[in-house]
C-alpha cells in the first residue's frame, strides 16, 4: 500500500507549526512529496511537472489560515487544482440539432470500446434517445458478434456488414435515417496510435460520418503511455471527450489527469463495472481524491452502501450500542465486510486509521478459520457462548478443523471485543472524518 | 495462529464493520436528506442548451486544435525524447544527469520505488567504479537491470506424460484470447496438438472470438453456453484432451478485476479443476498489457495470491509503451516474464529476452 499524501505531509509539517506563511523552501519540500504521490498514481512525468508548478504558484500566495493546518491547506490546494484540471462538463454529449448525432469511439486494443459502446447506448436509452449501435471493428474476431449480443441485451439494434469500416459507417447513417434512430454509436477497431495505416483508415471513417462526438476510450490502469495515446489520437483524429473505463479496480487512475491535461476536453463518462448499467458521469472530485490516495472515502462509502443492507445495519448498530452483539452478528458483519473486496484494500482506504494499521498484512485465511469456528457452533452457542463446555469445545474444534486452543482463543478475544465495544458505544465511538457533502 | 495477531485481526474487523455500518448509515441518511432538500435538476433543458451551440460548430475534423494545445503537445513530446538525450554531451554527472536517468525510468513505468532503488544502486556503482562520463551511466544502468533480470527460468513447461494444461488469467482487455491463439499456433508448429478451452463464458461472444482463432490456427476448441459455469468448460476440455493423448490445453478465462472477490474465487475453482489430472497444470500465465502502470504490480500480487501465477506474458509491446512495471513484478514477487507480444501476427509472440527488453526500455 502506498503512503497517503496526508501521511507524507504530516512529517514535514511537524516542523512548520506556528508559522504564518509557507516559505518557498517549505513549498519545494512539499512539492517533492506531491510529485511522488502523483507519479505513484501513474500521472505522466511531464504532466506532473506542469501540475506541480501550478500548485507551487498558488501555494506561494496562500496565507496560512487558522482553521486549517498547513498540511491540510496544501492538500486542499492540490485537491482543488486537481478537481479544476479534471473538471469540465461531464456526462453530456454534444447533440446534433439535426439527427442522427454520431458518436465515434476510438482507442487502443483492449481499452474497452465495445463494452463502452453498449453501456453508452444503454445510457442514451435511459435519456429517452434511440441509439443505433454500429460495429465498425472488423479487425478483432467476433467483435461485431459481441456488439450484437450487447445490443440484444438492451434492445438496441446493431448495424454492421462485412465490408470495410468506411462502408459500414456510411451504411450506418442510411440505416439510422431509415429506421429513425437519432444517435449512432460507432465502435471502431482498437489500434495503436503509431499504426499509420489504421490511423489513416480512422480518418477516412471520420471524414465519412462527421462525428459530433469523437471519444477516446482510456483504461484507468494505463500508465505513462496515456499521454502518447491521447496526444496522437487528438492530433490525428481530433477528440471531443474521453471515456475512462475499468475504474472499478484499485488503480489510482493518474491516467485521467494525464489525458485531460493533454486533450483539454472533458472526461465525460466512467465505466464502473462488469454490468451494462455500470456507467456513469465522471466525478472529478472523487477522481482527485483517488489520485492523491487520500483514503478513498467516497469509494469506500459506495462499497459499504452496496454491501450493507440499511435495515440490517441499523439493527446491528442498535445491538452494538446495547452491547448485545453476538457471534452470529459478528459472522454477518464479517461476511458483509468481505463482500466489499479484499480486506487489505478496505483497510487501505479507511481514512484516519494509523499508518501501521493500514499497512498491516491482513491474512484472509485467518478469517476463514474464525468463520469455520463460528459456523461449527450451534445457534444456541452463538447467542450465548458461556454454555460452551469441554465437550462442546472439542466438537467445535473438530467440526472446524481447528484445535480447542484455537476455539478458546477465539472466544476469549470475542469477549474482549465485546467489552471494548460496550465501552465504545457509551458515547466513545471513534469519530471518523466524513467528507462534506 | 498467534493469539495476539488474531486478537488484533478480530478487533480490526469488528471496528471496521462497526465503522462501516456507521459510515454507511450516516451517508445513506444524509443522501436522503439531500434528495429531499434539493429539487431534481432540470434535465432536458441542460442537454438541449448544451447541444445547441456545439451542434452548429463544424465537425472536429475541420477544426484545427487550439495553438496552446499544440504547443503543449510539442513540449511533451520533446520532453520525452529529451530525457536521456540530455546525457549526451554533458561534461559531468550532475543533478540534472541524475534527474534525466530518473525520468527515463519513470516514463517507462518502472515506478517510483523501483526507480529509486535502481538509482541508489547506480549511484553506489558509479562511485566505486569512478564513472565520470554521464553517457556511461546508461550503460551501467542497463547492465544492472539485465543482471536483475538474469537467472530466471523463463521456459514454458510441458507435462511429462499426458496432456499439458496452461491457464491464462488477467484483468479485462489485456489480450488473453489473442495470446492463446498465438501460442496455440506455436505448439501446433512444434507438433503438439492444441485444444482451446473457452472458459470465458462471461464476455459476450468471447467464445466466438476464440473459436475464430482456433479455426485459423488449426486448434480444437471446447466451449459452453454463454453464462455457463467456466469450471465445467475446463472440466470438459481436460477430459477431452485426456482421450486424445499428449497435447496442450490452453484455458482462456474471463478478464476480471483483481479486486472482485467473487470472481477471484471463481478463478481459484477453475484452477482446482485444471489441476484435476495430477501434473497436468504446468503454467498459470498472467497476461499484462504493456500500457499498464503501477497497478500492474497490484494485479500480479492479487492474481499470484489467488492462483499461484507461474509467469507473466507482457502484451502490446509493439506500441510506444515500455512495460517497465514488470521490473517491479520480477523483483518484488519473483514472477518471471516468459513471453512478450510485439504485434498482431502469430509469430509476434516471442520469448522474453532481458537484454532486448532493457535496450527497448530506453529506446
Amino acid at each position: 500500500m502506498f503512503d497517503s499524501l496526508a501521511d507524507r505531509f504530516d512529517g514535514i509539517f511537524q516542523r512548520l507549526r506556528g508559522r504564518g506563511r509557507l516559505s518557498d523552501k517549505d513549498i519545494d519540500e512539499v512539492a517533492r512529496e506531491i510529485r511522488v504521490a502523483l507519479l505513484e498514481a501513474d500521472v505522466n512525468v511531464t504532466v506532473v511537472k506542469s501540475f506541480i508548478n501550478r500548485v507551487k504558484e498558488r501555494a506561494r500566495g496562500a496565507e496560512v489560515t487558522k482553521s486549517l493546518s498547513p498540511a491540510q491547506q496544501v492538500i486542499k490546494i492540490v485537491h482543488e487544482e486537481l478537481v479544476n484540471t479534471l473538471g469540465g462538463e461531464t456526462g453530456k454529449l454534444a447533440m446534433s440539432s439535426k439527427p442522427p448525432t454520431v458518436v465515434m469511439l476510438v482507442g487502443l486494443q483492449g481499452s474497452g470500446k465495445t463494452t463502452a459502446a453498449g453501456k453508452l447506448a444503454r445510457h442514451l436509452v435511459g435519456d429517452g434517445r434511440k441509439p443505433l449501435l454500429v460495429g465498425a471493428d472488423l479487425q478483432r474476431p467476433a467483435a461485431v458478434e459481441q456488439l450484437r449480443v450487447l445490443g440484444g441485451r438492451i434492445d438496441v439494434p446493431v448495424f454492421s456488414e462485412p465490408t470495410d469500416p468506411v462502408k459500414v459507417a456510411r451504411g450506418a447513417l442510411k440505416e439510422a435515417d431509415r429506421t429513425g434512430r437519432n444517435v449512432v454509436v460507432l465502435d471502431t477497431a482498437g489500434r495503436l496510435q503509431i499504426d499509420d495505416a489504421l490511423m489513416a483508415e480512422l480518418r477516412r471513417v471520420r471524414d465519412k460520418v462527421g462525428p459530433h462526438d469523437t471519444l477516446l476510450v482510456v483504461d484507468a490502469m494505463t500508465g505513462q503511455e496515456a499521454v502518447n495515446v491521447a496526444e496522437s489520437f487528438d492530433h490525428e483524429i481530433g477528440l471531443d471527450g474521453v471515456i475512462l473505463t475499468k475504474i472499478d479496480g484499485d488503480a489510482r487512475g493518474g491516467a485521467a489527469l494525464s489525458v485531460k491535461e493533454v486533450v483539454g476536453k472533458p472526461i465525460l463518462f466512467a465505466g464502473t463495472g462488469e454490468k451494462l448499467d455500470d456507467f456513469e458521469p465522471f466525478h472529478p472530485d472523487r477522481m482527485a481524491s483517488r489520485i492523491l490516495g487520500m483514503g478513498d472515502v467516497l469509494t469506500l462509502i459506495e462499497k459499504a452502501e452496496a454491501a450493507f443492507d440499511e435495515k440490517e445495519a441499523a439493527k446491528a448498530e442498535k445491538k452494538l450500542r446495547k452491547g448485545q452483539f453476538t457471534l452470529e452478528d459478528f459472522l454477518d458483519q464479517m461476511q458483509q465486510v468481505r463482500k466489499m473486496g479484499p480486506l487489505q484494500n478496505l483497510v487501505g482506504m479507511m481514512p484516519g486509521l494509523p499508518k501501521e494499521a493500514r499497512q498491516a498484512e491482513v491474512d484472509e485465511s485467518q478469517l476463514g478459520r474464525i468463520e469455520a469456528i463460528i459456523r461449527s457452533m450451534t445457534p444456541e452457542e452463538r447467542r450465548n457462548p458461556t454454555i460452551i463446555n469441554g465437550s462442546r469445545r472439542l466438537r467445535i474444534a473438530r467440526g472446524s478443523g481447528t484445535s480447542t486452543q484455537d476455539v478458546n482463543g477465539m472466544l476469549k478475544q470475542f469477549k474482549m471485543v465485546q467489552q471494548m465495544m460496550r465501552s465504545m458505544s457509551k458515547g466513545k465511538m471513534p469519530r471518523l472524518p466524513v467528507p462534506g457533502p | 495462529m498467534s493469539p495476539t495477531l488474531a486478537a488484533v485481526l478480530l478487533i480490526g474487523i469488528f471496528v471496521l464493520a462497526a465503522a462501516l455500518t456507521w459510515l454507511g448509515l450516516g451517508l445513506a441518511r444524509r443522501a436522503k436528506r439531500l434528495e429531499e432538500a434539493e429539487p431534481p435538476p432540470p434535465g432536458q433543458p441542460g442537454v438541449d442548451g448544451h447541444g445547441g451551440p456545439t451542434a452548429v460548430a463544424a465537425p472536429p475534423a475541420a477544426a484545427p486544435p487550439a495553438p496552446g494545445l499544440r504547443d503543449r503537445l510539442g513540449k511533451t513530446r520533446a520532453a520525452l525524447a529529451r530525457s536521456l538525450g540530455a546525457l549526451t554531451g554533458r561534461r559531468a554527472i550532475d543533478d540534472e544527469a541524475w534527474d534525466s536517468v530518473e525520468e527515463a525510468l519513470l516514463v517507462a513505468d518502472v515506478g517510483v520505488a523501483t526507480t529509486s532503488r535502481l538509482l541508489d544502486e547506480l549511484r553506489a556503482r558509479a562511485a566505486t567504479e569512478r564513472v565520470e562520463d554521464p553517457e556511461q551511466l546508461v550503460g551501467l544502468l542497463r547492465a544492472q537491470i539485465v543482471q536483475d533480470l538474469s537467472g530466471r527460468d523463463r521456459s514454458l513447461h510441458h507435462a511429462g506424460d499426458g496432456p499439458t494444461v496452461w491457464l491464462f488469467v488477467g484483468v479485462n482487455g489485456t489480450g488473453k484470447t489473442t495470446t492463446i491463439a498465438k501460442l496455440a499456433r506455436r505448439e501446433i508448429d512444434d507438433g503438439r496438438p492444441a485444444l482451446m478451452a473457452a472458459a470465458d463464458t462471461f464476455r459476450a461472444a468471447a467464445a466466438d472470438q476464440l473459436a475464430h482463432w482456433a479455426d485459423r490456427v488449426g486448434a480444437d476448441v471446447v466451449r459452453g453456453q454463454e453464462g455457463a459455469d467456466p469450471g465445467s468448460v475446463v472440466f470438459d476440455a481436460v477430459d477431452a484432451a485426456g482421450g486424445r493423448g499428449a497435447g496442450v490445453v490452453l484455458v482462456d478465462t474471463a478478464g476480471r478485476m483483481h479486486t472482485k472477490v467473487n470472481l477471484m474465487e471463481e478463478l481459484k475453482k477453475i484452477r482446482r479443476i485444471a489441476e484435476r489430472r495430477p501434473g497436468a497444470l504446468q503454467e498459470v500465465l498472467l497476461v499484462i498489457d504493456a500500457t499498464t502502470g503501477q497497478n500492474g504490480l497490484t494485479q500480479a500480487r492479487q492474481f499470484a495470491d489467488a492462483v499461484d501465477v507461474s509467469g507473466v506474458v507482457l502484451t502490446k509491446l509493439d506500441g510506444t509503451a515500455k512495460g517497465g512495471i514488470v521490473l517491479a513484478i520480477e523483483a518484488d514477487l519473483g514472477i518471471p516474464v516468459k513471453l512478450i507480444g510485439i504485434g498482431e501476427a502469430p509469430e509476434d509472440l516471442v520469448p522474453f529476452d532481458p537484454e532486448d527488453f532493457t535496450t527497448a526500455l530506453f529506446a
